[in-house]
């Protein structure tokens, strides 16, 4: 690393404060905020260099949860320890929780007043309208990697599953990922049944 | 025990869910409204748009928000923690081990062979959501919004903290 010469304590408000810009300004959710992270990591305190962000994105890749948790975790524990580890995971989370409490607390004091009560109903076609955005987003990259058949009678078996059987979707999609990982490679994939 | 639930409705969801944030969302909503029916469709939609409207990871303010709501500050921090801690103490702990295998064509496939399951639990959720907008507002009302949301979302790329606004000013007015 670059600057290895910066004292620990020093690191951790700079963590603190690359982060903060970073979820202020990181709309869309974890996976667009990465460009963001990339900005403040690689091009303005250069703490990592490119090749090292694209090993810590790619490592971030191979667990599950959040990447926009993972990343700030990982790289303020490298540059400043426990202390820059947990200044920037606040840094990027906090600000955005506490404003969510606060605005949704005003929202249901409120709920029995007719016009909020309006407002509130009319933010469900626009969320459905987002997660169907998500929807096919997701099933486009999927289909693009396994596939439409694989992919469909993927969804399909685990619909049955979950919404059907009542199955719990963790077992379902925890059967999947114990398959992907355990499926000898070099076979071409043969879709992963639950 | 709450905090328990708490822990284990955040835990569960992030420590399956591939794909970065976005893609626990249906995972969260299955636990918080199926599961435990700490918020209704209607409640978790409201969050849902705020959180979208709001910049950083949707993840942790939807685990922040929920667990708040449901026990207080220790809720908060407990559903926080279950979001967060488990994947970046791997991270951290196993980075030797994960390097080495962050080109495996094994972990890719854990990725690509949970993606059309997301997507389904996604495409499930839209539905609900439509049920549930049809139910309040009227299929007149939902028609609207919802084709001038999609209007703006995919065509024009709008901001979504700019359609969210507007939909609460069509609903203050027109819905209440």
């Amino acid at each position: 690393m670059k600057k290895q010469a910066i004292k620990k304590q020093g690191a951790s408000g700079q963590l603190f404060w690359a982060f903060f810009r970073v979820g202020i300004f990181g709309f869309g959710g974890g996976p667009a905020m990465i460009p963001l992270v990339r900005a403040e990591v690689v091009t303005r305190h250069q703490w990592l260099t490119d090749e090292e962000f694209a090993d810590v994105l790619a490592i971030g890749n191979t667990l599950p949860g959040p990447i926009a948790t993972k990343m700030p975790g990982y790289i303020g524990y490298r540059v400043g320890g426990v202390t820059g580890c947990i200044a920037a995971v606040i840094a990027v989370i906090f600000p955005m929780i506490v404003a969510m409490i606060i605005m949704l607390g005003i929202f249901s004091r409120y709920r029995d007043v007719a016009w909020i009560r309006g407002m509130g109903q009319a933010v469900v076609p626009v969320v459905m309208v987002m997660m169907a955005q998500l929807t096919w987003d997701f099933f486009d990259k999927s289909q693009a990697a396994l596939g439409w058949l694989a992919s469909a009678v993927l969804a399909i078996i685990a619909a049955g599953l979950i919404y059907w059987l009542g199955i719990h979707p963790g077992w379902v999609v925890g059967a999947i990922l114990v398959a992907a990982l355990l499926q000898p490679t070099g076979t071409k994939k043969v879709e992963g049944s639950a | 025990m709450i905090y328990w639930d708490l822990f284990l409705a955040f835990f569960i969801p992030n420590i399956i869910g591939y794909g970065g944030g976005p893609a626990i969302i249906p995972l969260i909503e299955a636990e918080v409204v199926g599961r435990y029916g700490w918020m209704t469709a209607q409640t978790f939609a409201e969050t849902l748009a705020l959180g979208n409207a709001l910049p950083s990871p949707i993840a942790t303010k939807m685990a922040g928000y929920v667990g708040y709501e449901v026990a207080g500050i220790g809720g908060a921090f407990i559903a926080v923690a279950a979001t967060v801690l488990p994947s970046l103490l791997l991270m951290l702990g196993a980075l030797g081990l994960l390097y080495r295998h962050r080109e495996s064509p094994r972990v890719k496939r854990m990725s690509q062979w949970v993606r059309p399951v997301i997507a389904m639990m996604m495409a499930w959720l839209t539905l609900g959501f439509l049920l549930e907008s049809l139910n309040t507002s009227g299929a007149v009302h939902t028609l609207i919004i919802g084709i001038v949301a999609a209007i703006a979302l995919i065509r024009l790329k709008t901001h979504p903290a700019f359609v969210v606004i507007g939909a609460l000013i069509y609903g203050g007015l027109f819905l209440g």
